[in-house]
Order: C-alpha cells, then structure tokens, then sequence
C-alpha cells in the first residue's frame, strides 16, 4: 500500500500524456488531408524565423503592452514548467523535492526563487488580459466570429493560468520543510503566514492538495490544448518554421494551369489528341480550392495554429470598414470545417464520407472572398505567420475556373483583358497613343 | 508637358541594332488611365533628362495578367505571363522599370516560374539609383519646406519589402516628410489592390480610400504622394470626398520629382 500514491501517480500521468498524443494524432491525420506542399527550401531562413519570430516574439512585440505581457506569460510558462520536472520524479518515486537534495542549495533556491516570482508576474499578465478581454472591450476582441464559444474558450485559458500559479505559490507556502530552509521561498514567503495557526498535519494535507492538484491541473490544460485556440503554444513553432519565406507579394503558379496554358500555346498541340495515358489513381485537377482537402498542408496547419487574436482583423481594410470579411474567421472556419471532417473520417471507419458540406458557402461565403484587397496587412500583422491571404486566394481561384462565379464587373475586366491586352475596353494598338497627347 | 518626350521603342531600338539599359513596363493603367498617364509621362520626362537609354514595348506590350491573378483566373494571368515573357526573352531584356508596383511585384515574383527572369525595379529604385549615381539632381525649390506625406503602396511595401527607396528619393526634394499613423508594414491599403479598382466593394460602413484619405489627412500635408496609379486614383478620390481638393494634391513620385 505504500506505493500506492505513486502508482496512482503513474497512472494519471500515463492517462493524462496518453490522451494528450491521441489528439495529436488526429491533428496530424487531419492536417494531412491537405495537398502535399514543399516547404524544403530556405532553410536558415526559416530557422532564423523561428529564432525571431516563434522564440524571439518579434511580431508580438509590435503592440507593447499585449507584447510585453504575452512575453511574461511565454517566459513564466517555459521556465515554471521546469518544475514539472521534479514534480513528476517527486510523484513517481516517491521523493520529495528531489531538486532540493540533489541541487546546490544556491542552485535550487535561485530555480525556485525565479518561478515564484515569475508565477506572480504570470498572475498580474493574466489579470491584465482578462480585463482586456472582459471590462476594457477591446475591439478586436468582440468582433462576432468571438461571440461563444471563443469567448469562453479566451477566458478559460485564463482561468487555469490563474489556478495553476495559485496552487504552484500554495504549495510551496505549506511546505514546512521548504519553507525552513528559508531558499527561494522569496513570494511565498509573504503567503506562509496566511496559514499560521495551522498543524503540521493540515498544513501537509495543504501542501499535498496543492501538489497533487497542480499537476492534475497540468494535465488537464495539456488536453485542454486539443479543444482550444490556445495550440498555438505547440503549433506555433512548426508553423513559424513552415511560414513563407518569399516576398509576400508573390502568389504561387498553379502547375495545373501552366501544363494546360503550354499546351494551348504550343502551335504543334494536336487539339484532337487523346489524352496521354493516365494512371487510375489520376484525378482530374481541381482549380482553387472549395473544401479543406483542396488545401495545402501549411495551411491546415495555420489554422490549428491560430489562437484567435484578431491582430489580422484589426488590420484589415475591408474588415475596418465594414466589410464581413474577417481573415481571423477564415482562419477560424477552416479549423472547424477540417475538425468535422475529421469526425466524420472517425465516424465513418477511417473514410471521409461526403456530408453535403464544403468550406465554400457553409462556413466562409462569397462576398467575404471578394472583400479581400490582397493587401498582405493580415499576414505582417500576424505573429505566427499564418497566412490567411493564400486561403482566400485558393477559394477566389475555384470561383473563378471552376465555377465562373466572379462578379460582373471583374468578368467584364477580365474579358477586356482577353480581347485587348488591357483591363478597359481599349484597342491595343493605341497603347503607346499617350506618348502624343 | 510641353517639351517633345523621346520615347523609343524596342521594334525601333532593334531595328536600329541596339539595346537599351533598362525597358520602361509602362502598364495598362500607365497607357490608358488618363491620370496614370500623366505619371508615365512625369516618368519619361526624368528618364529623358537623365539621359537614360530606355525603351518601350509600346504596342507589343500587354496587361501582365497581375489583376486576372488576384481576381483568381490563374489560365488568363499565365496566357497573358507566356505572351509577355515571349516578347521580352525575344528582345533579350534584361533590366525592367515601372510605375506600377504590381507590374513590378507580378514580374519580378511571378514571371519566373513561367520563364521570364528579369531584374525588375520600380520608378522610386530607379530614380534613387539615378540620383545616387550624380544621373538626376533635385535643382529647384518647389517643394522645399512642404508638408508631404507618403502613403506606402502595398505591393511596393509589404508585398516587396521597398520602403526607403520613395522616402529616400522625397527626401531629396527637401519637403517635410510626415508619416502618417499606419505606415510602413502597418500601412492601409487604398482599396484597389486584389481587382477592387475593378468592381464595387462589397457592403460595409466605408469606402476604404476614404478611411485611407483620413489618416493621410491627419497628417495635415499639402500633398499626398503615391507610387502607384492606382493608390493615385483612389487618393484623388478620397480627398475630393473630404471636399480637400483645394488644399491637398495627390501626386506621384515621378511627378513630384519631374517638377522639382
């Protein structure tokens, strides 16, 4: 019976990381539904991102104050997590406070010490946001694709980090044996008193409280990961890694396309020919994209990367004036479209069974693609580099070749452009006439 | 403009066995636009005083396909790409210049994959690389002291990463540079880009140029300088919707270096 905590331990532990890898399983299964996209070039460049970018928050940083406070949170939440670490040699062996044996008593007192006060800056950053969130109204915070469940989904993020620093100074404050060695309680020093008066024996059961709850919370955040916006603590690195890394002016060539522009240009293209043997496997191309698997894959990752903070939103020209176009709910749409899809493959035994449903028209309409200026504001704006342009763009092209569905008036561009060369009805052959007039 | 502009093109350039340095991409709105063509023969007018040996497609030019793209139809953007980069490798071209950050952004980003590699600059590089090479000096005063402010193209900017080559070469002018609250990366686009200029914005509580007009505004400049026909346009328009018309001009950089 005497190890029966740790092998309670063992289990929660077994079950809370075992869950935690499913999910990840089903994100990589889904995001794998995209189209296969080669992102092997640039290497030190992409890696030079994730240095500024991911780990060096130099987007973030762009907007002090959110920038500043998410830096604390970011730091507070990597360097705390190093207790996790002696938390679960403590829970399986059955130790207590191996760090403190076994580490310099300098050493330990400074780690400890640096978490505790790292633990109360997390606090006031999260405070910080949740009244950013909830009493300043914060524009961007209440645009209507935040309305329910990613309002919720904001707050209860917040909510854990609260809890989660709240149990970490706790049980450091009713640890007797800790908090007589007088090193690094250097908070929870201030909080002991609080519990004066207590027995020894209460005071354990505290301090035991706090530990177990602590690292159950953990867990729990950890597979909260999955239902959440708040991925972007993992996804963020990849994603980063995987972003663009050419100018963001430049839009991809569609191969398709240009296998079938060589033909029509080539003069000794046989119009009646067969087509060239295809394999079985072969699809006709689709032009653009309509549903989440005409996607690519860095795209599908984008969107399990973002965690919804609007910044692209806010920066939009179409959404600033208005317009329904929100690119933070394209990207939003996207998750929810390719998390149904997944439901569906699991539901119906590993194949994906049409529903009646796409991406195009039942989560993102026609009038928002069209509101797109293409002006990029969205994609600098990000901090992750998701980039939200190129799903616009792929729908805007299935509009366009699949469906012949733009707008009169870009249909009547795009003839005049056929006809003459030029986006208005003008004859070619007046191009150079300004050189006279 | 009253003095005759010398404006070559590459069918008489090669007739006469020569090639130019640089070929001026003038564009459809360049060619066409009846404002734009003012900027393109600003343009023309630096060119020749600098005594750059230019050259034009003139006819044998065609729309880049750069507004058929970004409204989707990728089939009409590479039939126009192919037609272009046939003329351009035909004429060995190596060094293009244009007024129009999306002829430059199209080219120079887009045209590779399809065969079509150039060294592609915009009117602002090459007006800087002009004055910085002794070719073209600010003499005049005209702008000394004026309050101007520039508003970042996006396809220029953002899109290519070009900032300092417009301010660079502004600068130059001796006006009062201001900035205006978004600029740079965080610059708002004028409404045009993505084949906007082409239809009506879908429904919302602004136009966009006129919400870009404002932040310009703030600024209190006496001209708003652009870098593209097309910002140009919407400017213009923005700022006779402020009824500002009297107060600010809206003018390229070519002209404004043009009439220095």
């Amino acid at each position: 019976m005497e190890y029966l905590p740790n092998i309670i331990f063992a289990v929660i532990l077994i079950l809370g990381i075992g869950y935690f890898v499913r999910n990840i399983k089903k994100i990589i299964r889904n995001i794998k539904l995209g189209q296969e996209v080669d992102a092997s070039d640039n290497k030190s460049q992409r890696w030079k991102n994730v240095a500024y970018i991911a780990l060096g928050q130099s987007k973030m940083v762009k907007r002090p104050v959110s920038g500043f406070l998410h830096a604390i949170v970011y730091v507070g939440f990597i360097i705390i997590n190093i207790e996790v670490l002696e938390i679960i040699i403590d829970g399986l062996f059955g130790t207590h406070r191996i760090g403190q044996q076994v580490l310099p008593e300098w050493l330990y007192g400074f780690l400890i010490g640096s978490f505790e006060i790292l633990s109360v800056l997390v606090l006031v950053s999260v405070i910080v946001f949740w009244l950013r969130r909830n009493v300043i109204k914060i524009k961007r915070f209440l645009s209507s694709e935040m309305k329910g469940w990613p309002k919720s989904d904001g707050n209860i993020i917040l909510y854990f980090e609260v809890v989660l620093m709240c149990l970490f100074l706790v049980m450091n404050a009713t640890d007797t044996v800790f908090q007589t060695a007088g090193s690094g309680n250097v908070i929870s020093q201030f909080i002991a008193p609080w519990f004066d008066g207590l027995s020894v024996g209460t005071l354990y059961i505290v301090e035991k409280t706090a530990w177990w709850l602590h690292i159950v919370g953990i867990l729990i955040f950890l597979n909260y990961l999955y239902f959440s916006k708040h991925l972007h603590i993992l996804l963020a690195f990849p994603n980063v890694y995987l972003g663009r890394v050419e100018p963001k002016g430049k839009f991809n060539n569609l191969d398709a396309v240009t296998a079938e522009v060589k033909l029509m240009m080539d003069p000794d293209a046989d119009p009646y020919a067969a087509p060239a043997e295809t394999s079985e496997d072969d699809v006709p191309a689709k032009f653009g994209a309509s549903d989440v698997m005409d996607l690519n894959q860095i795209q599908l990752l984008n969107a399990y990367t973002c965690t919804e903070c609007g910044r692209c939103t806010s920066e939009c020209p179409a959404n600033l004036t208005g317009k329904k176009l929100s690119p933070r709910k394209i990207m939003m749409d996207t998750r929810d479209r390719l998390e149904e899809v997944g439901k569906n493959i699991e539901a119906n035994k590993g194949k994906f069974v049409d529903d009646g449903k796409q991406l195009l028209g039942d989560y993102i309409t026609n009038e928002e693609l069209w509101a797109c200026t293409t002006c990029n504001a969205c994609v600098e704006a990000c901090p992750v580099s998701i980039n939200p342009l190129s799903i616009i763009m792929d729908m805007r092209r299935y509009l366009v070749m699949e469906q012949s569905a733009a707008p009169m008036e870009l249909n009547n561009m795009m003839t005049n452009i056929e006809n003459n060369g030029a986006p208005w009805p003008y004859n070619q052959m007046d191009r150079l006439n300004w050189k006279d007039e | 403009m009253s003095e005759q502009l010398k404006v070559p093109t590459m069918a008489e350039m090669m007739a006469e066995g020569k090639q130019p340095e640089i070929l001026f991409w003038v564009g459809s709105a360049g060619s066409y636009d009846d404002r734009a063509k003012k900027i393109t023969k600003a343009f023309v007018k630096i060119l020749n005083k600098a005594n750059v040996n230019f050259a034009v497609l003139g006819t044998e030019e065609s729309n880049t396909g750069d507004v058929a793209k970004r409204a989707g139809n990728e089939f009409l953007f590479q039939m126009q790409a192919v037609m272009n980069i046939e003329v351009l490798n035909a004429y060995e071209i190596k060094r293009i210049v244009t007024c129009d950050p999306h002829s430059f952004n199209c080219i120079k980003n887009e045209y590779p994959g399809l065969g079509g590699n150039y060294d592609v600059i915009h009117h602002t590089q090459y007006i800087q690389e002009l004055m910085s090479a002794g070719r073209l000096t600010v003499e005049g005063n005209t702008y000394k002291g004026k309050r101007i402010t520039f508003h970042d193209p996006c396809y220029l900017g953002r899109g290519n990463g070009v900032y300092d080559a417009p301010r660079d070469v502004l600068k130059k002018t001796n006006a009062t540079l201001i900035e205006m609250k978004r600029h740079k990366g965080t610059a708002l686009c004028c409404g045009a880009g993505g084949a906007q200029m082409f239809k009506d914005a879908e429904p919302g509580n602004k136009e966009i140029n006129v919400l870009r007009t404002e932040d310009a505004i703030e600024t209190q400049p006496e001209i708003i300088a652009t870098g593209c026909p097309y910002c140009n346009t919407m400017m213009t328009d923005g700022v006779k919707f402020k009824e500002k018309e009297g107060d600010i001009k809206v003018m390229d950089i070519a002209e404004l270096i043009a009439n220095a």
